[in-house]
């Protein structure tokens, strides 16, 4: 394996005992686990420096600010950005994508006008975009994908067109684990002189991300599904479109001057983070690039890969298990959606938990792509750095287990 | 908590072999009840005459809570009058709550354990829900279809 298992000391919650079995956590793509030194500061911010930022004339403010400041230009550097104003600090990737649906689509959208997404995109990567379309009278397109997961590139010149002024998909499919070729799409859908919007928060925790390299306009990202605490979030955008969008909420921290009927806005990123933001969580998640930066995305990317790899040799060697998803390890990444023979997906995990494997069951925010695999639900087990082949023989064993519980009534 | 506690063999019997299964051409209420969240789903078909269950079916698919407690339920709920079926679906309810049942509920009571495993009573519930749901429709205004989905 690329990372040693010495890893896994960095994450407390590894010494857990649920149901008096270790804690076996594959449920990565859901919210990672945290690092000691992220936990630490958290507590940090709070013991030594709690104050609001960017207004306070006293030491611990300056140093809060410095501290979130300086959280916003690593998070920037992390996904290659010119620049630390090209991020903006947000409470999720959903509010990421809801911020560029809003400020971005609503101001530019106009009746006839199409947004290209994929079969295979989130919930929060669909939902904003249908509540803007049916404002705006815009229309949505989508790519399909094909059996192994992969999107149809066949179908761009049906589906891109003059009229699409948006295109945004996922980099990494949180189901299928797939890793699209966004910077081919990116490509032509500039080419027609639409904005390419990607939903990141499954690829940016996952392998080495650049902005550049992508070629995309927006990228959406989340700290807790890479180290980092809940509730902090991210949206780079390229700063000549940050700065001809209006805002996203009013309020505190976002204006220059306020009279009774109008106000001036800062500039970006501030001018889209009204309010006191999540100044700890931010710092923390600075502290989770560092971390991350420190092992090398390339190294966590290659330990995936062999994770990957040999999962889904396990999983194929047990029959009875259906892997949904591409098979190729350098086209797909470490969450694995599956279903066992005749047992539904709620029952696996169920079974599971017991064994103290945490998996995830259930349609993870994807109908449309459930729908189109013809299933309502799938199981989905998804690995990090601190995952182990040890991880994936308990996983298997205790899907054997699955199979002996639900095969003591013959059918 | 182990999970014989939740995993019965009535229920897996019931799961592997559910019964009542399919559709009623003469249904007089039909009702369907989703759990999107899970993917659960089950439609009933119930020919109520007389104020009397005189033959259920279901189809449905989902986890084996949700399809066990469906089955269950329709073997105990056919030929009774409503008001029985009323009494049924109020003590099964409880029971999944906690309450002792006042009224037989036969091989429901494996469904006992799963009180245990809080996500998964709503799995145990939907039907009783749907049903509950169909009768009020039913009787309050006549209406023979009903949907419901449960959050």
């Amino acid at each position: 394996m690329a990372i040693p298992r010495t890893v896994r000391e960095d994450f407390p919650i590894l010494r857990r005992r649920v149901h008096g079995k270790p804690l076996v956590y594959l449920d990565s793509a859901a919210t990672s686990q945290k690092p000691r030194q992220v936990i630490d500061a958290l507590v940090r911010y709070y013991e030594e420096y709690n104050a609001n930022v960017h207004r306070g004339i006293y030491a611990i403010a300056e140093e809060a600010t410095a501290r979130y400041e300086e959280a916003r230009g690593k998070v920037a550097a992390f996904i290659g950005a010119r620049r630390p104003e090209e991020v903006i600090f947000t409470r999720s990737t959903t509010e990421a994508l809801n911020l560029v649906a809003y400020a971005w689509g609503l101001h530019h959208l106009r009746e006839g006008d199409e947004i290209l997404l994929t079969e295979m995109e989130h919930h929060s990567n669909l939902v904003p975009w249908q509540i803007v379309a049916a404002m705006r009278g815009a229309t949505l397109r989508f790519l399909p994908f094909d059996e192994e997961g992969f999107l149809v590139l066949d179908d761009l010149e049906r589906v891109l067109t003059e009229r699409t002024k948006v295109v945004a998909i996922s980099h990494q499919s949180n189901v299928l684990g797939t890793i699209n070729p966004v910077a081919e799409i990116a490509e032509r859908a500039h080419a027609v002189g639409a904005v390419v919007v990607v939903d990141g928060a499954q690829s940016v925790p996952h392998m080495p991300v650049d902005v550049q390299e992508l070629g995309c306009d927006f990228l959406a990202f989340s700290g807790h599904k890479m180290c980092g605490p809940t509730g902090i979030g991210a949206l780079y955008g390229r700063y000549e479109l940050l700065e001809a969008m209006p805002p996203f909420h009013g309020g505190g921290e976002m204006i220059q001057l306020v009279h009774l009927h109008t106000s001036t806005y800062k500039d970006p990123p501030w001018k889209f983070e009204a309010g006191t933001p999540n100044i700890a969580d931010a710092i923390a998640w600075g502290v989770a690039v560092d971390y991350l930066s420190g092992i090398g995305m390339e190294a966590i990317r290659a330990h995936e890969k062999e994770l990957v790899r040999y999962a889904l040799n396990r999983l194929q060697e047990m029959g009875e298990v259906k892997v949904y998803g591409p098979r190729d390890v350098e086209r797909r990444g470490s969450a694995i959606a599956f279903n066992v023979a005749e047992v539904h997906p709620h029952d696996v995990a169920q079974v599971l938990d017991q064994e103290g494997i945490c998996i995830r069951a259930g349609h993870h925010c994807t109908q449309p792509l459930h729908r189109r695999l013809g299933v309502a639900a799938t199981a989905r087990a998804s690995f990090y750095l601190y995952n182990t082949e040890e991880d994936v023989d308990k996983l298997v064993a205790g899907l054997r287990r699955v199979r002996e519980l639900f095969s003591r009534v013959p059918r | 908590m182990s999970l014989d506690e939740i995993y019965k063999e009535t229920i897996l019997d019931h799961y592997a072999h559910p019964r009542n299964m399919g559709r009623l051409s003469n249904s007089t209420i039909t009702v369907e009840g989703a759990n999107p969240l899970c993917g659960d789903e089950i439609s009933l078909y119930l020919l109520v005459e007389e104020g009397r269950i005189q033959d259920v079916r279901f189809e449905g698919r989902g986890c084996s809570i949700s399809q066990a407690s469906t089955s269950m339920m329709t073997e105990i709920i056919k030929g009774k009058d409503l008001s029985q079926v009323r009494a049924l679906i109020d003590a099964f309810k409880g029971m999944m709550h906690g309450k002792e049942p006042e009224v037989d509920l036969g091989d429901l009571v494996a469904l006992q354990g799963v009180r245990k495993f809080p996500v998964r009573i709503k799995c145990a519930t939907l039907a009783w829900i749907a049903l509950q749901q169909a009768l009020d429709d039913f009787e309050e205004k006549g209406a023979t279809a009903t949907r419901v989905v449960e959050e």
